[in-house]
């Protein structure tokens, strides 16, 4: 089963093309890394995925353990399974930690039915403390005044407590330092099971280091230009993405 | 989403709760119009004392003599049809006791209200009036015998002219502007409460008032004097159904508070969209004094209100926190005025409105401390949020202050719910609605940690109903 299919997306915004021809899959249980140069389509396909309407989708389809997910509201997708970890996190003042994670959980229960709120703050003290978060974040406004390192960690709270099937992380390793990237990374890794799919967006080979991906593609110009394990991170690193560019150079020309 | 998509979106304006009236059967009507023979009916009915009714008489003369403000004021109030409106409606002139006295219709009503419930919970006292009359009125008795008195306007006046009379139209002169001289002449209902010295009233004493007539003017008159040391919370709520004709709710409500007293007033009110809601609201804080409003305008057509402080003893301290929120259609003309009269005196105003749609919200304040006066403080902070981008918010700040020994502190800032943190929201599975609830919520966060806990629960249900009806 597989919990990720992209096929053939092409999504364009105000007339650019920006994914063209797409495709992906990533099986159950698997972590598959997505990296590339910037302004290749990274983040357009997370956002795509996740349902935010600026963009227009030409064609295609996008398939959540089998379920089309394209063209679904937001909230229906996130309810669906799907998580996206915000490359920049915004900030809602005045609505705490606890309240809108409480508020995310409750918005999937069915009507009528209600959290129990001592397990809740059980489950979350656990959570916060597994990613180093001071209690008292609980009361503060979400992300409002946060470093970047406090915003990326509330983002993977958040991705613990809803319990996604996939989880889409956009950027999480820039802005971090490197023991803020391990407490992250960590937090990732007590996530990973069987039953969860990752798709980690990154532009960096460091955190791969952490989070070890089983399948790392590499995005060039709106498609997947080439894929493999996680040797290929490394490649990456050494040689640059030059050394893609002028790869796909030779190819379309040959 | 873009902004552009949630700014399309239709709105429409809940008032779920209060909207459902009941057949029109009344004992009294002054029928439709207003003249001396409207002012004479009611004066007769009420059996006014001989300078009561000269009262009302001479406040139609100002009245009719003022102009509609709308050289500063919404145009929107040219719309206002005097003579289509009905002043005076009634099933009779005593408020019943108990609540198996009320006529069943009436009865119905504030139960569908919750008001029997919210009276059993957590207050010492209600007060429910229907139109231009209360249909209850009923406080504990351990109160009663501590001499609080808490009756009518009519009763007020009539029963106890020695302690109300000389407080009555003294903080709001009937020429303070055209509303207050309206209600002047013909007003009706409302509450006159008396908190004798040192006596510390522990809960809130609630009023209601319901309209349910159409093309009716409601005119309650509300006077409240604690007396040295004395303390009271009073708790205000409003509702009227759906009309398609407008609505008229012109109150006045003066507060007195003497040496070392405390008033707390809290107005929740819910109008639906046909009302005009134009209101003058003003207390008096003598030495050592406080007066505090919170004040939270939801629905109407037009409001108009700032409520103020007269701060005349020194030490005094006068309060106004305010949430204002502006659906489609709708323009909330809010603020709060702070009238330095003696040294040491301090005030504080925290107004936040939330424009929604076309929804439009205007602070106006005004602070004044004049030259000759010491050690005094105001702090002013109005705060407002949009929520789609054609929403309108306007602030027009009045601060006089002169001499060198006070100081004033003026912050303002004006912020939107943008799509992405829509998009945000959603994304961690909340629907559109609930999204901007939570915003909205957020952004009056703060605000409500300063109201008790029932009107904050109430409150934030009827944001959500609000936002609820926002989205398409």
């Amino acid at each position: 089963m597989n919990t990720l299919e992209v096929k053939n997306l092409t999504v364009s915004i105000e007339g650019e093309v920006i994914l063209k021809d797409f495709s992906l899959t990533v099986p159950k249980g698997e972590v598959h890394a997505l990296m590339g140069p910037n302004g290749t389509g990274k983040s357009t396909l997370a956002k795509v995925m996740a349902g935010h309407e600026d963009y227009e989708v030409e064609s295609g389809e996008i398939l959540l353990e089998g379920q089309s997910i394209l063209g679904k509201e937001a909230d229906k997708i996130s309810h669906a399974g799907l998580f996206l970890a915000f490359q920049y996190p915004l900030e809602i003042p005045g609505v705490s930690i606890a309240n809108f994670i409480r508020a995310a959980r409750s918005a999937r229960l069915p009507e009528g039915k209600e959290i129990n709120a001592v397990e809740f703050y059980k489950e979350l003290y656990e959570k916060m403390d597994a990613l180093k978060i001071e209690r008292k974040f609980t009361a503060r406004s979400l992300n409002e005044g946060f470093s970047g390192g406090e915003k990326k960690r509330c983002e993977i709270l958040q991705m613990s407590m809803l319990d996604p099937k996939l989880c889409v992380m956009d950027e999480t390793d820039s802005g971090l330092d490197i023991d803020a990237l391990k407490v992250v990374s960590d937090g990732v890794n007590l996530m990973r099971s069987p039953e969860r799919s990752f798709l980690v967006i990154t532009h960096y080979q460091r955190l791969l280091d952490y989070i070890v991906p089983d399948v790392v593609h590499v995005m060039y110009d709106g498609r997947i230009v080439k894929s493999g394990d996680a040797e290929l991170a490394k490649e990456l690193e050494s040689k640059g993405y030059d050394w893609i560019k002028d790869e796909c150079a030779t190819t379309t020309t040959t | 989403m873009s902004d552009t998509d949630l700014q399309n979106k239709a709105i429409q304006v809940d008032t779920e709760k209060g909207n459902f009236k009941y057949p029109e059967n009344y004992e009294f009507d002054a029928g439709v119009g207003l003249t001396e023979d409207t002012v004479n009916y009611i004066s007769d009915v009420k059996e006014d004392a001989d300078w009561v009714r000269e009262f009302r008489l001479k406040a139609l003369e100002i009245f009719r003599k003022k102009p509609m403000p709308t050289n500063w004021a919404d145009k929107d109030l040219e719309n206002i049809d005097f003579d289509k409106i009905r002043y005076y409606l009634s099933k009779g002139q005593m408020p019943a006791r108990s609540w198996d006295d009320v006529p069943d219709d009436v009865k119905e009503t504030f139960e569908r209200l919750g008001i029997p419930e919210q009276e059993r919970k957590f207050l010492a006292g209600v007060e429910a009036q229907f139109d231009s009359e209360a249909s209850y009125s009923h406080m504990n008795e351990d109160l009663e015998k501590e001499g609080v008195i808490f009756c009518g306007s009519t009763e007020g006046l009539n029963k106890y002219p020695e302690i109300f009379r000389k407080y009555f139209g003294k903080v709001i002169p009937t020429s303070d502007n055209k509303f207050s001289a309206l209600n002047s002449a013909v007003f009706s209902g409302g509450s006159f409460i008396y908190v004798p010295k040192g006596v510390k009233l522990k809960q809130p004493l609630q009023a209601y008032f319901r309209i349910n007539a159409e093309n009716f003017g409601q005119f309650e008159r509300t006077l409240i004097i604690a007396d040295e040391g004395a303390e009271i919370t009073y708790m205000e709520g409003c509702t009227a159904p759906k009309f398609e004709t407008t609505t008229l709710h012109s109150a006045v409500v003066e507060l007195v508070a003497l040496k070392g007293a405390k008033i707390q007033y809290i107005t929740v009110q819910n109008w639906s969209s046909n009302v005009f809601n134009l209101v003058t609201k003003r207390g008096m804080a003598d030495e050592g004094a406080e007066v505090k409003w919170i004040d939270c305008n939801i629905g109407s057509r037009l409001t108009m209100k700032y409520p103020g402080v007269i701060l005349k003893g020194k030490g005094a301290r006068g309060e106004v926190l305010s949430i204002a929120l502006a659906n489609d259609g709708q323009h909330q003309d809010t603020g709060a005025k702070m009238m330095h009269l003696a040294d040491n005196t301090t005030s504080n105003i925290i107004a936040k409105s939330i424009s929604i749609g076309k929804g439009r919200s205007t602070y106006r304040g005004q602070v004044h401390m004049p030259k000759h006066l010491k050690n005094c403080k105001n702090n002013t902070e109005c705060d407002a949020l949009l929520i789609n981008t054609d929403s309108r918010t306007d602030t027009y700040p009045a601060i006089t202050t002169r001499g060198e020994h006070n100081t004033v502190q003026h912050e303002a800032s004006v912020s939107k719910v943008s799509a992405e943190q829509i998009f945000y929201m959603m994304q961690r599975g909340l629907s559109e609605a609930a999204a901007m609830s939570l915003s909205v919520n957020g952004f009056v966060n703060d605000l409500m940690k300063a109201f008790p806990m029932e009107y904050s629960v109430e409150l934030k249900r009827l944001i959500d109903m609000e936002m609820e009806g926002s989205v398409g």
